[in-house]
């Protein structure tokens, strides 16, 4: 399976195909966003267990609670303000609160949405699904990391919410990269100061590293792609080593992977933080470049975010 | 096949031991128990493919009570069925208990869906009817939803779906009592005509008196017949039925029910 330089739907769409072949009990439900996500593909291939609800998502996670109920596995997929705070009570009580195994995917997280705006662009989904008990959130960065995840998604007993990239974005990790669902994964070494990174702020974060290494600042660099439970023996570790810490993420900064981690740190190791990330406001149409640079999700505002928390530690 | 008199006795004892676990407790969801004890009786001690002594049976038929709150009288109707003592029905809502206000798969033997939120069990019914379209089982999928709770979009939602799908294991019911939390239905927010609304989403309708057991009972052969649609009963029945003091009261959907108010209305249950 390629996995480098494809959108990751396709590489999405490539694993529920393989996994599907060795569990009958997969199935997928959608509610008239199959082309969005290329599952058409896999609706082609297992028609007698693909289920589209059409527009009607609540219906979408209600079914799939039902054929978790009788023994499926689905996999459910909207837009990821869609398939979290449109069917909220839906997730809480069918799915968690009812201990069934369904596993949903938001695609377009935050800015990502683009083109589609401010109605589409889920700056608070990480949040509300955060203060979901049992609930594990997964945000991978690229498809090496998609598809290393993507096993252990299926067989974790219990829900998962997966916030999905759809198109193509800088590569991150060499094939072959293990990672372990819940525990978060080194990608830059450094004794100053840690970044803490989701999704398509990794890049960013990666690159505000090379700037502040240019003015002799060694940052460590650190892949949260489950951000909850989020792993609290990584940021230990970090502080330990680097003692000031930066979150990154494409989020507000309330309630999300900057949150989770400043709740770690005051309880078991007070240092220094920053967040970047959205900062309480709503979303808004554009292209990414444009979102990013003015929501300050940008590199450089990293690096700002970096000199700041230096400066306290 | 059960006759009229057994089920019609099965269905006085759904409502006694109803009454008397509320009255334990002291209040409780009444009006809404109460109405659907009679098709209660004719699904778990007639028509339903249950064995109480392996509860978790693979091809057995499930039964989702979407309006939840009628959970005492599916748990007084599990009790008598043989699920669990009937000791236990004196625990409803009491602290640890495994019986609460609204049907909970993980804390009650029996109970094949958590509900609660009105809309979402319906829509995880259908979910399970859709499970047996895709492996051709030949079980059944029943569920209760209320007329009130018929407010709610994801009944539609997942009605429109069912019949979209032609998911003829699905047997679903309306408790159509006519009356909600706030007054009666027609006065807060029209629902009828129930019949009409679900011909439209292309179900298998029929209408009847939702306290006629044998009226139900041949209903749901009827029902099973009607290949290539799910099926909708519409079930006229009145809110507290059978609860001497709040038959057809709006104020019966939740209300305290005292040890004298059950002496009375037990010993018109006899």
């Amino acid at each position: 399976m390629k996995l480098i330089d494809r959108d990751m739907r396709d590489i999405y769409v490539d694993l529920l195909l393989d996994y599907a072949k060795k569990n009958p009990d997969m199935v997928i439900v959608e509610a008239d966003l199959m082309k969005a996500l290329a599952t058409t593909r896999f609706g082609e291939a297992y028609p007698e267990r693909t289920v589209n609800v059409g527009v009607a998502e609540a219906n979408m996670i209600g079914v799939a609670a039902g054929l978790a109920n009788m023994g499926k596995l689905p996999f459910t997929h909207t837009f990821t303000p869609f398939a979290t705070r449109r069917v909220y009570d839906q997730v809480t009580l069918s799915v968690a609160y009812a201990k069934l195994n369904v596993k949903m995917v938001g695609s377009d997280p935050g800015v990502t949405a683009q083109l589609n705006g401010g109605t589409h662009m889920s700056l608070e989904d990480v949040g509300i699904m955060r203060t979901m008990p049992t609930m594990t959130i997964v945000e991978p960065v690229d498809g090496v990391q998609l598809a290393g995840l993507f096993p252990q998604i299926a067989a974790h007993n219990g829900p998962v919410y997966i916030r999905l990239l759809r198109k193509d974005f800088a590569p991150i990790f060499k094939e072959g990269t293990k990672f372990d669902l819940g525990k978060a994964i080194r990608v830059r070494e450094g004794k100053d100061v840690s970044i803490f990174a989701t999704g398509i702020m990794v890049k960013e974060a990666l690159d505000a590293a090379e700037i502040l290494a240019s003015e002799g600042i060694e940052a460590s660099v650190v892949n949260f792609h489950t951000i909850k439970p989020i792993d609290e023996d990584m940021i230990c570790e970090e502080v330990s080593k680097t003692g000031a810490i930066v979150t990154a993420e494409n989020h507000n900064i309330i309630n999300g992977l900057g949150s989770a981690v400043a709740e770690v740190l005051s309880e078991h190791c007070p240092t220094p933080l920053r967040r970047v990330g959205t900062r309480d406001h709503f979303g808004e149409v554009g292209k990414l470049d444009f979102l990013m640079e003015k929501f300050g999700l940008k590199a450089k505002n990293i690096v700002e975010s970096v000199k700041e928390v230096l400066k306290q530690k | 096949m059960k006759d009229r008199t057994f089920l019609e006795e099965k269905a006085k004892e759904i409502r006694r031991h109803t009454i008397e676990c509320i009255a334990h407790l002291g209040v409780g969801h009444v009006g809404g128990s109460m109405s659907i004890a009679d098709v209660l009786s004719v699904l778990y001690f007639d028509q339903m493919k249950v064995n109480p002594s392996n509860p978790t049976m693979e091809n057995r038929d499930r039964f989702v009570l979407s309006k939840g709150h009628g959970g005492p009288a599916v748990y007084a109707t599990l009790a008598m069925k043989g699920y669990f003592d009937k000791e236990i029905l004196k625990t409803l809502n009491a602290p640890n208990t495994k019986l609460p206000s609204h049907t909970d798969k993980n804390l009650t033997v029996g109970i094949d869906m958590t509900t609660g939120s009105l809309g979402q069990g319906f829509s995880a019914a259908v979910g399970m009817a859709k499970a047996i379209q895709m492996d051709q089982t030949d079980n059944y999928i029943y569920a209760i939803i209320g007329d009130g709770e018929s407010q709610e979009g994801q009944i539609w939602e997942a009605s429109m779906f069912a019949g979209s799908q032609g998911l003829d294991h699905l047997i679903a019911f309306t408790d159509y009592n006519k009356m909600q939390i706030d007054g009666e239905t027609k006065d807060v927010n029209t629902v009828g005509p129930l019949d009409k609304k679900w011909e439209a989403f292309n179900w298998h309708v029929q209408e009847i008196d939702g306290h006629d057991v044998i009226a139900i009972k041949e209903a749901i052969m009827e029902a099973k017949k009607a290949t290539g649609k799910p099926s909708m009963i519409i079930l006229n029945t009145i809110k507290g039925k059978g609860a001497s003091f709040c038959e057809g009261d709006v104020g019966s959907h939740n209300m305290p029910v005292t040890e004298e108010m059950c002496k009375e209305a037990i010993a018109r249950l006899k």
